[in-house]
């Protein structure tokens, strides 16, 4: 193994995955669309809606809106140290999102259904593996802290 | 084409089996099938055998060739996979095996061992029924999801926790008398209520439990169990399965299941009926939203009514519509794997006229089982019928 970065470090099934968290930390979030606009996350061959192998990288919305959320107070021995947390289904264009919702400072994840939120690449408190992190979008929500 | 008859149903109490193997569990439940029967284990031409985290719970993969010698039978066996609706798929090709004229006699069921995991680690083992990349990762476990569903249902058609607890008070009230089930008290409306949260919306009595169990039917042709002078009164007149996108985020609507709606169809089209025809019904309720979505798939709520069901008393025991009268996943258990198997066997109790609870359904003629895997990417539905 070498020390380059996380992406020749994982398991060659979680290359494409990796690349694709290291394009959403750089702030060049990308679904994979096909002709017909549909988004998906890669790896991907085809198109899972419609079959098509003609997928081209289209970027996420600057920022998405929570279509559903949940405060998950029992979680995975991979999440132990981070319960209570917020998870979320976003909608950021292309595709969805799933990931972990974060107010600033120690505020109480308080996510709402139609919250506009930016993305980003966080780290778990348990053991610091990355995950996508959703922030609230400046003004767009009561907890009103900036990061 | 021939028809299909459940000649048999054999179930292990479902709970906490500490000390007890997944292969004795199986046995059990397989002997008394075979008992209920009165089918020689000689006859059985195929097992298949459903069974989700096996390899995870007891350090055991191939557990179909370990399942015929704990039936005692000998003929292709096979374990099928499909995270929660694992013995749902098992007893849906083990019903086409038969209707094809393949075989006359197939063992169909499921086993699960989960107690001997601490809560954490079955945590984890139910989460990979999840995208392992998109969603696992991102922190769903699988209360966690379903709390998604059910957060997205409020928000797209309305309803309440309270409306989520009725759902639980009822299934618990029809566990009582139910010789199989894990948890046999009542639990009130407000008991639900006030328990401590798991994945908000979703509180302890909203989620089934973490349990042992297994399930076994003996499935015939129609012409086997004439010339055995077999009583199986009861025939499985339809079935159908659905496959939806893996991860929740990626499905067209957030609080419905197509895979379920696909399923359905399938189900009522083979069968020859409609959604209006059923008079009692075992859902796939592993969580009190589940049951919801899955009142609503099978068509018999329309959809965003099938929140306040329970709470209008229409799927009580003395409803129109029973649901659950098992007590269901909520309150009888789900032993993932066997669950599905589980559902046609008591099923097949209530329309047979010998289950604890079957003076609540004496004139019913059509049953439905809607088994869900994941959050229902995968769904299998039977429909069974008084056939004399």
């Amino acid at each position: 193994m070498s020390d380059a970065d996380a992406s020749e470090d994982a398991a060659p099934t979680d290359r494409e995955y990796a690349e694709w968290l290291d394009a959403l930390a750089d702030g060049g979030g990308f679904a994979l669309v096909c002709p017909d606009g549909h988004g998906s996350l890669p790896p991907r061959r085809v198109c899972p809606e419609c079959g098509s192998a003609d997928l081209s990288r289209g970027a996420l919305d600057e920022t998405g809106v929570v279509e559903t959320y949940s405060v998950v107070h029992v979680p995975s021995p991979r999440f132990a140290d981070d319960a209570p947390y917020a998870t979320a289904v976003v909608d950021f264009g292309p595709t969805r999102l799933t990931g972990v919702y974060r107010e600033g400072g120690d505020a109480a994840p308080d996510p709402a259904v139609g919250d506009r939120v930016t993305v980003d690449v966080g780290e778990r408190a348990t053991d610091g593996e990355r995950l996508v992190v959703f922030r609230p979008a400046d003004g767009e929500t009561g907890s009103g802290i900036e990061r | 084409m021939t028809d299909v008859r459940v000649a048999g149903v054999g179930l292990t109490r479902f709970g906490d089996h500490p000390e007890r193997t997944g292969r004795d569990l199986f046995g059990e439940a397989a002997l008394r099938a075979f008992e209920d029967a009165g089918v020689d284990s000689a006859d059985v031409e195929e097992l298949n055998y459903g069974n989700f985290m096996g390899a995870l719970a007891e350090h055991q993969g191939h557990q179909a060739p370990l399942m015929a010698e704990a039936a005692g039978v000998r003929c292709p066996a096979t374990r099928y996979e499909s995270a929660c609706a694992s013995a749902g798929v098992a007893v849906r090709e083990a019903v086409r095996t038969v209707a094809a004229g393949d075989a006359d006699v197939v063992l169909a069921g499921g086993m699960e061992r989960m107690t001997n995991l601490p809560t954490d680690e079955v945590t984890e083992g139910l989460a990979i029924a999840a995208d392992d990349l998109f969603e696992v990762r991102a922190g769903v476990t699988f209360p966690g999801a379903y709390a998604l569903m059910a957060n997205a249902y409020f928000d797209a058609y309305g309803g309440s926790r309270e409306d989520l607890a009725h759902v639980a008070s009822k299934n618990h009230a029809n566990a009582v008398p139910n010789e199989y089930a894990q948890y046999r008290t009542e639990v009130s409306v407000e008991e639900a209520m006030d328990a401590p949260p798991v994945a908000e919306p979703l509180h302890l009595y909203d989620a089934c439990p973490i349990t042992d169990g297994a399930s076994a039917l003996v499935l015939v042709s129609e012409e086997y169990a004439a010339d055995h002078d077999l009583d199986a009164s009861v025939a499985v007149t339809g079935t159908g399965q659905g496959t939806d996108r893996m991860a929740l985020g990626d499905r067209e609507h957030l609080a419905r299941t197509p895979a379920a709606d696909d399923a359905a169809d399938a189900a009522y089209a083979d069968a020859g009926i409609d959604a209006d025809a059923v008079d009692v019904a075992e859902v796939h309720d592993c969580f009190t939203i589940a049951e919801v979505l899955a009142l609503e798939s099978l068509g018999l709520f329309e959809t965003g009514e099938g929140i306040a069901a329970a709470r209008e008393g229409t799927t009580t025991a003395d409803g129109d519509l029973p649901v659950n009268l098992s007590g269901g996943l909520k309150a009888k258990g789900h032993p993932v794997g066997a669950t599905g198997g589980s559902q046609i066997a008591e099923l097949t109790r209530l329309l047979r006229g010998d289950h604890p609870n079957s003076e609540h359904v004496s004139d019913a003629e059509v049953g439905v089982a809607h088994n869900a895997g994941g959050t229902v990417a995968s769904a299998v539905v039977h429909v069974l019928e008084v056939a004399e």
